[in-house]
Order: structure tokens, then sequence, then C-alpha cells
């Protein structure tokens, strides 16, 4: 177990190191000076000279790498160009709505989705099925912003239920607080719900085939019992590791959530930083998500030993 | 005609998408014939008109033209019709050259993943690295490294493709290389890159198209998010990510300039992920197992 959950972490080190890499190189190929972008236009040669030093420019790729893998390392993403402020700190600042909105989505993904799909297999072909199905293949073709935009049209500006835009945190009461997030979680909600309903239900019916399910109905066993305590328990660890796979699709559309909704996290301080040309806050920002999405899956992978008790690494 | 063409055009799927397809393909093709006009042509007088508006617009010329802006105009009295129509050629374009481009990778490195013990562990760690970083965050990366213009945003969608393309083929390969029918190929000492293209690669290939139809698809989609969060192609290209994100701005009085393009995005992704899922039933049943 332990050795299991051990060798589990290490494997995270490579992913971990070659995400490092990619974003470090990437933003190096970035055409222009960013010591010059720091001078400004009025910035004379020593200037700019002096920055390159100060920043660690003028050394060699690699010194320059060993330096930000050890920056990394003690937590410092580097400094904002354009906030003056460390990029961990306006990370920190942020965090808390991405989260709301991530953690929000989630729950309301798997309440509705599992439900939807475990349905779904019960009456295989029928038109619960056929219309399941539809929708997943629907919530795949349209865009997180197309669904906000539907759901804002009748919901917050004809009828004035919920706020349009903006967001408040847990402080100011939960009530606003989820009241400005309703939206974003069923807006981001619907590709991910998508995805799980056509997950449980290929899950499900396949548990529905076993041997088991045919001696627990013949002991007469409920409908019910029958679905939901035999036959999804034994569909779930398909249904988790599509709970994790679907975390880089949430992450995604967080960004785009929070444009839309004028949510001030993280993703639309991506977005702000891409347009700003703030490269330590994009590399920040890209490092968290993908170091968050690595670790998500990790738990995934551990819940499999809750969820299977079969499986003993 | 061919066994499995036939059962392509008779699986409801596949020919309905594929119906959608052509009207797509034929509103790409004809958009200067569709009673369209310039796509990028201002009319400062007449900015933000619902649908329907008339206008005489003085042309450079100095003669005068009427037009009926059927969709209205945006914030720059641009022709929303207009827009939405030529932008059809930029989603279409964007979806067809990043599913070839990450295909193409995807299988070369795939191969070399695949064949050669060597490249595998090296190239496969670097593929789960790539995928650890959310599709959208990196192309949205790239972009701001790359700038943004139409070349730029196809890699930029493409290349987070790539590593799933690398995985497929790779794994595609590693039960091909032992067949006896590429054995006898080896023994009779065939050259590596002649089994790659001519004996394995043939028997990839349906599984490949599958997955392409499916990345064409998420591209589409990603081109439409990227230009929507004013991070893709530049604002003045008419493309329908940049007329829903024209449309952001006065969206209480006009929702329709956020919502008219997705009357095309919409079914073009749909059409698009239906031919995949019909593609997959017909020309690859096994796979069509593994997914459920």
């Amino acid at each position: 177990m332990l050795r299991f959950i051990l060798s589990r972490l290490a494997s995270t080190v490579p992913v971990l190191l070659v995400v490092s890499i990619t974003v470090f190189l990437v933003l190096r190929l970035a055409p222009g000076d960013p010591a010059a972008v720091i001078g400004g236009s009025n910035a004379t040669t020593e200037d700019i000279a002096a920055i390159r030093q100060s920043l660690g420019l003028d050394k060699s790729l690699l010194q320059q790498f060993l330096i930000f893998i050890g920056n990394l390392l003690h937590g410092d993403l580097g400094r904002s160009y354009y906030f003056n402020k460390p990029v961990a700190t306006l990370i920190a600042e942020r965090v808390g709505p991405t989260l709301s909105i991530a953690s929000g989505t989630m729950l309301f993904a798997v309440a509705v989705a599992v439900p939807m799909g475990t349905l779904a297999a019960w009456r295989m072909g029928g038109w619960v099925d056929r219309l399941v199905m539809g929708f997943s293949v629907l919530g795949f073709s349209v865009p997180v912003f197309v669904v906000a935009y539907l759901l804002i049209m009748p919901l917050s500006l004809k009828l004035g239920w919920l706020p349009v835009q903006g967001y408040v945190p847990t402080s100011d009461g939960l009530q606003a607080w989820a009241s400005h997030l309703v939206l974003p979680w069923i807006a981001l909600g619907t590709v991910y719900v998508a995805l799980l309903a056509r997950v449980t239900r290929a899950s499900v019916s396949e548990a529905l085939t076993e041997d088991y399910i045919r001696t627990a109905r013949a002991k007469g066993v409920s409908q019910t019992a029958v679905l939901f305590r035999h036959a999804l328990v034994n569909a779930a660890v398909p249904i988790v590791t599509v709970v994790g796979i679907g975390v880089s699709l949430l992450i995604g559309g967080v960004v785009v959530t929070e444009t839309v909704f004028a949510i001030p996290g993280l993703g639309s301080m991506t977005v702000e930083a891409v347009l700003n040309r703030d490269f330590p806050v994009i590399q920040g920002v890209v490092l968290f998500f993908a170091f968050a999405n690595v670790a998500i899956n990790l738990l995934v992978d551990l819940c499999y030993l809750a969820l299977d008790p079969r499986i003993r690494y | 005609m061919s066994p499995v063409l036939r059962k392509l055009l008779r699986h409801p799927s596949v020919s309905l998408s594929c119906a959608v397809l052509m009207v797509l393909l034929v509103i790409a093709l004809g958009a200067p014939w569709l009673h369209t006009i310039d796509p990028a042509a201002m009319d400062y007088m007449n900015v933000n008109q619902p649908p329907g508006t008339h206008a005489v617009v003085t042309l450079a010329d100095g003669r005068d033209q009427a037009r009926t802006y059927l969709l209205g105009t945006d914030t720059y009295g641009r022709d929303i019709y207009s827009r939405i129509v030529f932008g059809t050629r930029v989603s279409l374009m964007v979806g067809m050259v990043c599913a070839v481009m990450s295909l193409c990778l995807g299988s070369l490195l795939g191969m070399l993943a695949g064949y050669f013990r060597i490249a595998d562990a090296l190239l496969m760690r670097i593929m789960d690295g790539l995928m650890a970083i959310p599709a959208i965050l990196l192309a949205i990366t790239l972009v701001a490294v790359l700038g943004a213009s139409l070349p730029t945003v196809i890699v930029a969608i493409a290349i987070p493709e790539v590593p799933r393309v690398t995985r497929l083929v790779r794994s595609l390969v590693l039960t091909l290389r032992d067949e006896p029918f590429v054995e006898a190929a080896r023994s009779l000492a065939t050259p590596t890159p002649v089994i790659l293209l001519r004996h394995i690669l043939p028997n990839a290939i349906a599984p490949l198209i599958v997955q392409g139809t499916f990345i064409a698809a998420s591209a589409v989609l990603t081109e439409a998010v990227l230009s929507f969060l004013g991070l893709g192609l530049p604002p003045e290209v008419a493309t329908w990510g940049n007329v829903m994100a024209d449309g952001r701005v006065n969206f209480s009085e006009q929702p329709g300039h956020v919502l008219y393009p997705v009357l095309l995005l919409v079914p073009a992704v749909l059409a698009i992920n239906l031919l995949g899922d019909g593609l997959r039933d017909v020309l690859d049943p096994k796979f069509n197992r593994r997914k459920g």
C-alpha cells in the first residue's frame, strides 16, 4: 500500500519535469526582449543591460533553467512584469474563485451525470437512454460560453433571478456567493455531465450483464438496490477515472467561464496576462494548473484503493 | 461500390452528418456569391444595428449602394451575416488542417515510440508531460508566444492533440509489430521505414480516421473559444469566434450577435462528432467495444 503510494508519487516526477521544461522553453521562444519590455521606451542600453542582469537573462539557457527549477522548488514563480508582484502572491489572491467554480462544477456534474447515466443503462435503448445519449453528444458540441449566454439571457436578463456577472467571496454570505456561481456551475458543468453520463452508462450497462446482478435479482433484491448498490458500485472505477481525465477539460473551461462571468479567478488572470504579454504570470498559471491536474489524477488513482477492495498493491 | 462504403452511407448518423458538412462546404466555397458583402467593410453610420436593417452606403468610388444587413451589424458596422458566412471558411480550414497536422505528427512519433524501444521511454514521458498541461492553456500559451495569425493558431491548436494520437498509434504499432506479416517483411530484409509505412500504417488507418474527426471537431470549438477570448485570430478576421467576441460588448441589447454564429458552429461540430461516432461503428468495431 505504502509502496504503491510512493511509487505512484515518484511517477509524477518525470511528468512534472517535462511540464516545467516545456513551459520554460516555450516562453523563452517569445520574440522580443523581456528586459526591453520592463524597461519601457525611455530605457537606455545600460538600463536594459542592468535589467537583463537582474533577471538573469545574461546567463546561458541551462543556467537559467537550473535557477528556474531551483526557484520553483522554493515556491518562487517569478515576478509579474505588469503588477510588479510575485506571481505566487497573485495566484494565491485569485485561486479562491477558481476553486469555488471548479469544485462546484464537479459536484454538480457528478450529482447529475451519475444518476442520468445509470438510468440510461438501466433502460438501454429506451427514450431515457436516447435522451441522455443525445444530450451527451450535444454537450460536446456546444462551447461553454454559448451555454453560459443561453442561461444568462432568460435567467439573469429577462427574469432577473440571478446576477449576470461578478463574484463575491464566501465571507459576504454563502447565499450571495452561491447565487453568483450557480450559472457558472451549470454552464461549465454541461460538457462535464456529457462526458460523465456517457461513461457511467457504458460502465453500468457492462456491470449489469454480470452474474452477481442476476443472482441479486433472483434473490429478490429491489430494482433500485440492484442498480445503485450492486451495479453502480462495481462501475465506479471507470467513472472516477473519467472524473480525473476530465479535470484538464474543466481547467480549460474555467478560463472561458471566468471571462464570460467576469469572475476574478486564475482563468481570467491568464487571459489578462496574455493580453498584457506578462510572461511570468502565464508561466506561473500554466505550471499551477498542470501541477493541479497531476495532483488530482494522483488522488484519483488512490481512490481506486477505497473503491475496489480487490485492488491491492 | 465497396461494402465498407455502402455500410457507411447506410449508417444514419454518417449520412446525416455528411449532408450537413456538404452544406457547410458549399457555404464556405460559395461565400462571395451568397448575398454577402466584404466581411471587413465598416459602416460607421450603422453600428450595432438589429437584423434586417436597411442602409444606403456611399462606397469609396462615390457610388451609393443599398444594403440590407440580414443579421444586423457589429460594433464597427460590419455585416454580421457576411462575417458568419465567410467565417465558415476559417472554421472548416482550422478543423481539417489541425486534424491532418496532429495525425501526421502523432503518427510519426507513435511509430517511432512503438517500433524503437530506445525512443519509446523518452518520447512517452514527453507526451505524458504535454498531456498534463490542459489543451486550451497550452494553445493560449503558444498563441501568446508565437503571435496570432492563421498558421500559428492552427499550430497552437494542433500541438496539444499530438500526444493522444501518439499514444494511439504507439499502442497500434505495439500490437501490429509482432503480426506474422510484419515478421515476414522483416525476414525479407525490408527496410524499417518501408515496414512502418507500407505494412503497419495502413493497418492503423481506420482508428486514425476516427481520431481525426474528433480532433477536427475539438479544433473548430477551440478556435472559436480562442477568438472569443480575444486570444485567437486578429479581431478583423471574419471568424465565428470573433463575431461572438464582438457581440459580448452589446449582449444585453443585441443577444443575437453572440448567438447567430452558433447556428452554424453547433451543427458543424455536431456533424463532425456524429461522423466520428458513425465511422467508429463501421470502421473500427474493436475500438468501439473497448470504449463501450
